[in-house]
């Protein structure tokens, strides 16, 4: 049961979209459950465990198809991810599928020491990831995760923009032989370019190149940044460069600090608390390097987050087309102030 | 099927495995010793009389199981690892020693361990997802789990102990090293468990209690599933800092280290027992 969600884009968003040629495509979520049923007829090896969360993570089908395939283990999970360990362990390839909120601090012990520390390849699926659950407040939002599992050692942190990212980031997590931590949105996404292009560990993918500034995003908000893009060199003649980072870790350092060295400004965008995301790997690696380039992270403040859907929630806190392109022209402007 | 060694030799191996977590606690500086010498006599009958592990099959899909979910207990798994021929007891030396793999807690990095341990609470789930493996696979292998009776505490044992049931894991046994000592006193005045008896055969689980130093008790225990259909648990009644006078079941051995006139007190009146058996003592 959710309230009727305001429409996540604007009309002035939705033509640009259109404009690109984009289309709508479904909830990574879906692609997901769809992707992950598709491997596990082909691998019997492969599981589903879940706690009370087939419903949510749109593994019905799957529960019903593969009943052997599935491990249900209750509203517990702490249980779910040592569980998931103990299978991995045991050969299995397993997908421990339970809402972000709850995976990631609920089970981060677990996550720490049962998957990463003791290198059990488990793949960890955060559903309803972010503020998926907008309205269900705090308890059920997800922007604590980059942070704190970006700081366990041997655990990928993966956040995907569209319906071809999250299944390429299934597959990639099927062939896996380390831990990664996959985040599932569940409302639908346009496509973006580039469709086919190859998943790679590790990598960021370019979807459209510029030179006067680069907005680096991640999982939902890549989509806010190429429209905002477009938006910018349509009203303002701004070339902005678009990198869709999938790979929150491991950083594609050389794709970010390109892109702050030859746009020298940039805007990270991200679902996520301003602590510890996205943005602060970057702009700590930009620092690292010695570049120099005007910085500004679009996220979550620090504050108690206000509620609504996720739409609502992204207008709020500047993560839609206008709010990214406002700081983006903010940022460039004062750029071309300092060099003036 | 390998010879059961007799209660006679697991008994000398057990004096010597106490000898040998002194010695290597002493070394390092560090150590659970009261822990490690409570479980000794149960890993000597795991090791020496349940388990169809050894180094040269570890990688065998179809061997047993162990994790130690109560970490903590380590100097007691190295020592009878390296009696196992997983590595040379020597390599002991480097015990909590810069870049040494021999921490103060279970890891895979050292030969023979299957699961990074040492937050209590961990252990019992993940060998239920060792025992799923095994059932959804139809192999014939068995998991056992050793756990504190202080760890049962944390509320994730219990998550475990009811998917154990439900699953109708009767490949998986849980000993329970129930010293009774946890490191703020005793277990039922730090936070009361029992009776534990009750508890996991309201969870669906198969019980046992046991002299967890009684060879013959704790083989009969372990030797096969306590009940088909059910998982088992053991609760072994041991003494905390077993086999040395002055070490046994006080709480301050928790993680003390014997100074130098303990440790010898300690280690002569190993070797008195030792030397019963017409043993040469080991230097």
């Amino acid at each position: 049961m959710s309230a009727p969600a305001p429409p996540m884009h604007s009309a002035a968003a939705r033509e640009i979209a259109e404009a690109l040629g984009l289309t709508l495509g479904r909830a990574n979520l879906e692609i997901f459950a769809e992707t992950l049923l598709e491997l596990a007829r082909a691998n019997g090896n492969i599981l589903a465990v879940t706690s009370d969360s087939r419903g949510s993570g749109k593994l019905g089908p799957f529960g019903k198809e593969l009943p052997r395939q599935i491990v249900e283990v209750g509203i517990a999970e702490q249980n779910l991810v040592g569980i998931a360990a103990g299978l991995a362990s045991a050969g299995k390839k397993v997908f421990a599928v339970s809402p972000a909120c709850f995976l990631t601090a609920r089970s981060l012990e677990q996550v720490k020491n049962d998957v990463a520390y003791s290198d059990q390849p488990v793949c960890l699926v955060g559903i309803s990831a972010g503020v998926s659950y907008g309205a269900l407040g705090s308890t059920h939002h997800s922007i604590h995760d980059f942070a704190v599992l970006r700081a366990i050692n041997n655990l990928a942190v993966v956040a995907p923009a569209d319906n071809h990212e999250a299944a390429a980031a299934v597959r990639h997590a099927a062939r896996a032989q380390t831990p990664l931590y996959l985040r599932f949105g569940k409302s639908a996404l346009y496509d973006l370019p580039g469709r086919g292009a190859p998943f790679v560990h590790g990598a960021a993918r370019v979807l459209r190149d510029g030179a006067d500034l680069a907005f680096i995003a991640t999982g939902e908000t890549v989509i806010h940044s190429l429209l905002a893009a477009e938006y910018l060199a349509r009203t303002e003649g701004l070339q902005c460069r678009v990198l869709s980072v999938p790979f929150v870790k491991p950083l594609d350092e050389g794709a970010v600090l390109a892109a702050a060295r030859e746009c020298g400004a940039v805007v990270t965008a991200e679902e996520h608390m301003v602590h510890g995301g996205l943005g602060e790997a970057c702009a700590a690696l930009v620092l690292r390097a010695g570049v120099s380039c005007r910085f500004r992270t679009a996220a979550f403040p620090d504050e108690y987050t206000v509620t609504g859907s996720q739409a609502d929630i992204f207008r709020h806190y500047g993560l839609t087309m206008e709010g990214l392109a406002q700081t983006a022209l903010t940022l460039a402007q004062s750029s071309a102030a300092r060099t003036a | 099927m390998r010879q059961r060694p007799a209660d006679r030799e697991l008994a000398e191996k057990s004096l010597r495995y106490r000898r040998s977590v002194l010695k290597w606690i002493k070394h390092a500086g560090a150590g659970h010793t009261g822990g490690s010498l409570s479980c000794v006599d149960i890993l000597n009958v795991l090791y020496n009389r349940i388990l169809n592990v050894a180094p040269d099959t570890f990688g065998d899909p179809m061997r047993d199981r162990y994790v130690q979910s109560k970490g903590h207990s380590v100097e007691a798994l190295f020592v009878v690892l390296a009696d196992q021929g997983f590595y040379p007891e020597a390599e002991l030396e480097t015990l909590c020693r810069y870049q040494s793999h021999f921490v103060g807690h279970p890891t895979r990095k050292v030969p023979g361990v299957e699961q990074n341990t040492g937050a209590l609470g961990h252990g019992l789930s993940v060998a239920v997802g060792m025992a799923l493996a095994a059932k959804l696979d139809g192999a014939p292998y068995r998991v056992f789990t050793l756990l504190g009776d202080g760890e049962l505490a944390e509320g994730s044992n219990w998550e475990a102990a009811m998917s154990g049931a439900h699953y109708n894991l009767d490949n998986l046994t849980a000993i329970v090293d129930c010293n009774t000592l946890q490191i703020t006193g005793r277990t039922h005045e730090v936070m009361n468990n029992e009776p534990l008896d009750e508890k996991f055969a309201a969870f669906g689980w198969a019980v046992r209690r046991v002299d967890g130093h009684d060879f013959t008790a704790l083989t009969e225990a372990l030797e096969k599933p306590l009940e088909p259909g059910k998982p088992s648990v053991v609760i072994a009644m041991t003494r905390k800092g077993r086999g040395v006078s002055f070490m046994e079941d006080v709480g301050k051995w928790h993680h003390g280290v014997p100074d130098d006139v303990e440790y010898a007190k300690a280690i002569t009146e190993i070797d008195e027992q030792l030397s019963a058996f017409g043993e040469e003592v080991p230097a």
